[in-house]
């Protein structure tokens, strides 16, 4: 399989995580967007690695993969203490700073 | 003869399968009303990610794929959903004036960007594959290893620090705070003294439900010295169901094997005189 089917299939995937992002409102299906257009370019990353046949690519997506678990755990926490200050989850109702 | 066989690959087919699936679930991810059914499709878009890092040689991104992306973060993201309601699905009121459409477009002018970066070149040869770099060191995991902790230790040791650093970061922000000041021993001992100088309530906690030979249920009352009920021996909600167990039932008994006794006393003495 040549690479360019994986990068093409990973700028789909980026599209639809970035469509979700902006589109989805609920801060939990925002947040899972976020980890899709993660995942898609952790492809392109594993495609360019095989295409160069160089593990380094391989390695960023490692990297990538530690710090969407750290990024995870700290988003996951800033939903649950705003939804325990203004019971919501929505991205919509944390307004305070609307100009 | 030798049979025409197309050349397909292993790579391939499971190019051509987990793409469209990957795909179909992120749409899913885009269009699903409820958080509970686009975390299952985000599931299914990372295990179709991680086949298809299996298909391009990388085994250990593979199973790092499965067990930190669906095993923890997809778990960690249903218990928060579980936290914030499964029911909280999207408005659709539009706060800002035209953003549905201005979004769109811009994934869509983005998408057809990308792709069409994409199809301008083409990377002209074959890809050299991974075969040699596994090779060095004795396989995929031991030459990621040997890289890891070579050139990039550094960028390892780091991570630890980010990880420890978000842990902590988690804890404080998720740590309810309390609303109403802890009392402590020494406090709680203050009150008790201060309500039995005052209102004259017993420090002591409450007796204990009385001990008969045959029940020391907790709706038996226990008997001050004077043979009286102690009318704190036994809850209130007990009392007022009529739960309470008669005591003169309970005693009766007692008597009745003392009264035998004790004639059977006096039997004995009155034949030794």
């Amino acid at each position: 399989m040549n690479p360019e089917g994986f990068l093409v299939l990973s700028a789909i995937l980026f599209v639809i995580g970035l469509a979700g992002f902006l589109l989805r409102r609920n801060a939990i299906i925002a947040f899972m967007s976020i980890e899709l257009m993660l995942n898609s370019t952790n492809l392109a990353f594993v495609g360019f690695a095989r295409f160069h046949g160089n593990l380094e690519g391989e390695l960023a997506a490692f990297f990538v993969m530690v710090v969407a678990a750290a990024e995870v755990v700290v988003g996951l926490a800033v939903i649950v203490a705003v939804y325990r200050a203004r019971r919501s989850a929505s991205v919509d109702d944390a307004n305070l700073m609307k100009f | 003869m030798i049979p025409m066989i197309p050349l397909v690959t292993a790579s391939s087919v499971a190019f051509w399968v987990c793409g469209p699936i990957a795909v179909l679930c992120a749409l899913g991810l885009l269009l699903a009303r409820k958080p509970v059914h686009a975390a299952i499709s985000v599931a299914g878009v990372m295990i179709a990610i991680a086949v298809l890092y299996a298909a391009q040689d990388a085994p250990f991104l593979f199973v790092i794929q499965i067990v930190v992306y669906t095993g923890a973060i997809l778990m960690m993201f249903l218990f928060v959903v579980m936290l914030v309601g499964v029911d909280s699905s999207d408005s659709v009121v539009e706060t800002l004036k035209g953003h549905r459409i201005a979004s769109t477009l811009v994934a869509i002018g983005l998408g057809i960007l990308l792709i069409s970066a994409v199809g301008q070149f083409t990377l002209g040869r074959e890809p050299a594959g991974l075969a040699e770099a596994n090779d060095a060191y004795g396989g995929n995991i031991q030459s990621l290893a040997a890289l890891l902790f070579t050139k990039y230790v550094f960028l390892f040791e780091a991570t630890a620090a980010l990880l420890i650093t978000a842990a902590v970061g988690a804890m404080l922000l998720a740590h309810g705070e309390r609303l109403k000041k802890k009392v402590s021993q020494s406090e709680q001992l203050e009150d008790r003294v201060r309500s039995y100088a005052e209102d004259g309530v017993s420090p002591t906690p409450l007796p204990n439900s009385g001990v008969f030979a045959r029940s020391n249920a907790i709706s038996t009352p226990a008997l001050l010295p004077d043979g009286s009920v102690a009318e704190k021996s036994v809850s209130r909600t007990l009392t007022m169901r009529g739960a309470l167990v008669n005591v003169e039932e309970l005693r009766s008994a007692t008597n009745a094997a003392y009264a035998v006794l004790e004639a059977r006393d006096a039997e004995i003495e009155g034949d030794d005189e």
